[in-house]
């Protein structure tokens, strides 16, 4: 190994350096909201908040815990979540298995089904107009239904049921197993890990959707959080009549507005470190394969 | 050749009779796409025909280009055209080299805690909700936030950031950059693994130093990955992060935020013009469709990768 150059040196400390803006610049925004969430209002008003709370003050997390529609809408993220997700583990799993079996005649034309709606979709207003006209308004399949197979997932899952071993399956049909049978008892308990990457794919993205939610649920007693926080947003940036009443109201909401987006992103700053090399993992096997 | 007689191709009744199983789990995915997906697709007919409200999925009656025309003598309809292809050009210009040289910068880190440490933080506002990303956003740019405060120890008056046209699209492509730079990085990381190492040690042999070694190994090996992401990224160059926008923009700003996809749904979904708001979605998907067809067919001549 030849010894590295003085100039080499001089730019792994300037890498060093930019990568070290990079955390900064990126930990940053969360860090002053936490500490916003914790700040008494007055500080938070007069631009002091920096890194560490200041005149601790837990009276917007209160306000907050003890608004039963904040707590509704959590509630309807986490059914809506879990009802979503599953019905897009049963499709993607179908027919990323149909997928997979290349003696399978017309195969072709099914991946070609799916993949040609990755280059062109049918818009908004066509979407919401059919969403309207099958009656699917507030409820939960507004949400569930039109999002239940995302191709790349697809193709993701269709990619390691292609590389599992066809012996087990044909050892399986020989010993009288159905098509059904093997998928259940053979396939899936070998793929544990792609489901896991795929329910967590699948889940942490109807966490975070809003729009759906917004354009198909009228209510807000059946909103999911995504949209309680930004109702929240919206009427603190809404418009432009400023005014001495407004500018108050707007300060008390961007406290709250800490406290929810806290709040908010808790579970998956929570599960975060735990499940992201799944998601790396997941998606270099989609990059290669797909 | 030989076994071309013996693996004849089997009938339709053939394969159905015996993978019969197999079709039937394909039933529910196929109705989804069907219904979901290509209804949709037919249902922009309503850009050519008059819709109402509650009745037919597929309008009424036949009205030819009237609401092409309507938008194209709209003057908002190109304002907001202009807004679009600058933000486009905005993130394209900004989002697209920066995760490249994030990715060379974090191949060149020898410690391997380092190097973990720091994706994992990049990643990071990659999982959260648009909604979040817009709230942190508005809530640094706000006042009494972070960026003025900086401002008012420089002596500087704060400035009301999200109320300024002239900020808008800076402070877009900002937290785009943010929400998206350290996750584009993980494709080029991918790539950078494949690239052979005696490719390096040839051209250390042939005197080439870091910075050549970079130039001539480790740009062309990734050279696949630029490209088919630009294409990608060309394809939707006019779908600029219409959820994002929505969340930042408001009626102060309009002048530089309001884009296609914003304004349709302005005039779709919030004023009931469904035909009017179709033809410009049409236009919208249609040209997108163009952009990826003509930059997958430029760099398969150029370059020779594609898409397909």
């Amino acid at each position: 190994m030849v010894r590295p150059s003085r100039s080499y040196r001089v730019f792994q400390g300037v890498n060093a350096v930019v990568l070290t803006l990079v955390v900064i610049v990126t930990l940053y925004p969360f860090v002053n909201i936490i500490a916003r969430s914790f700040s008494g209002e007055r500080h938070i008003r007069a631009g002091e908040v920096t890194l560490w709370p200041k005149g601790f003050d837990l009276t917007t997390y209160d306000i907050v815990f003890h608004d039963a529609m904040f707590w509704r809408n959590y509630g309807n993220t986490v059914y809506y979540t879990v009802v979503s997700t599953a019905i897009a583990m049963v499709l993607t799993t179908c027919y990323a298995y149909v997928l997979s079996k290349k003696r399978l005649k017309g195969r072709g034309l099914l991946v070609g089904i799916a993949v040609f709606t990755m280059f062109f979709t049918g818009g908004l207003i066509p979407n919401y107009v059919l969403i309207t006209s099958l009656g699917l308004k507030n409820t939960v399949w507004a949400l569930a239904l039109p999002n239940a197979i995302s191709v790349f997932n697809l193709l993701v899952m269709k990619a390691f049921f292609e590389n599992l071993p066809s012996e087990l399956e044909e050892a399986a049909q020989i010993d009288g197993l159905s098509t059904y049978g093997i998928l259940a008892r053979i396939v899936l308990p070998l793929s544990k890990a792609v489901v896991a990457t795929m329910v967590l794919f699948y889940s942490v993205s109807f966490w975070n959707s809003w729009f759906g939610a917004f354009l198909y649920l009228d209510r807000t007693e059946l909103m999911p959080v995504t949209v309680y926080l930004r109702n929240l947003i919206a009427g603190a940036t809404g418009g432009g009549n400023a005014g001495a009443g407004t500018e108050q109201l707007s300060q008390v909401a961007a406290n709250i507005q800490a406290v929810t987006i806290v709040l908010t992103s808790l579970p998956i700053l929570c599960v975060y470190p735990f499940v992201q090399r799944y998601f790396v993992s997941g998606v270099m096997l989609g990059a290669v394969k797909g | 050749m030989t076994n071309r007689t013996v693996v004849t191709r089997r009938t339709w009744r053939q394969a159905l009779r015996r993978d019969w199983q197999l079709y039937s789990l394909a039933v529910l995915p196929l109705l989804f796409f069907l219904v979901f997906r290509y209804l949709p697709m037919i249902g922009n007919v309503i850009a050519f025909r008059r819709f109402e409200p509650g009745g037919s999925l597929f309008g009424e009656e036949w009205v030819g280009l009237r609401y092409v025309e309507m938008f194209l003598s709209d003057p908002t309809f190109w304002q907001v055209f202009r807004n679009t292809l600058w933000i486009g050009a905005l993130t394209l210009v900004f989002c697209f080299p920066i995760p490249i040289v994030l990715a060379l910068l974090l191949n060149e880190v020898r410690t391997r805690a380092l190097k973990r440490f720091v994706q994992s933080v990049s990643y990071l506002p990659h999982f959260l909700s648009v909604v979040i990303v817009a709230g942190i956003t508005l809530q640094m740019l706000s006042t009494d936030g972070p960026v003025n405060h900086v401002l008012t120890r420089l002596g500087h008056e704060p400035v009301r950031f999200i109320q300024e046209p002239e900020w808008f699209r800076a402070i877009y492509v900002g937290s785009e950059v943010w929400q998206t730079a350290g996750w584009g990085t993980i494709l080029y990381l991918a790539a950078l693994t494949t690239i052979d190492d005696d490719l390096y040690e040839a051209a250390r042999i042939d005197g080439a130093n870091r910075w050549r070694q970079i130039w001539h190994v480790t740009l062309p090996g990734i050279r696949p990955t630029m490209i088919t992401l630009l294409i990608l990224n060309t394809g939707t160059f006019l779908a600029v992060g219409f959820e994002k926008i929505l969340l930042l923009y408001n009626p102060l700003t309009y002048p530089t935020a309001d884009v296609i996809s914003t304004y349709l749904y302005r005039t779709g979904v919030e004023s009931n013009s469904f035909s009017y708001a179709a033809a410009i979605g049409l236009f919208e998907a249609v040209i997108g469709l163009v952009l990826i067809t003509t930059a997958n067919q430029l760099s398969r001549r150029t370059v020779g990768t594609s898409l397909w």
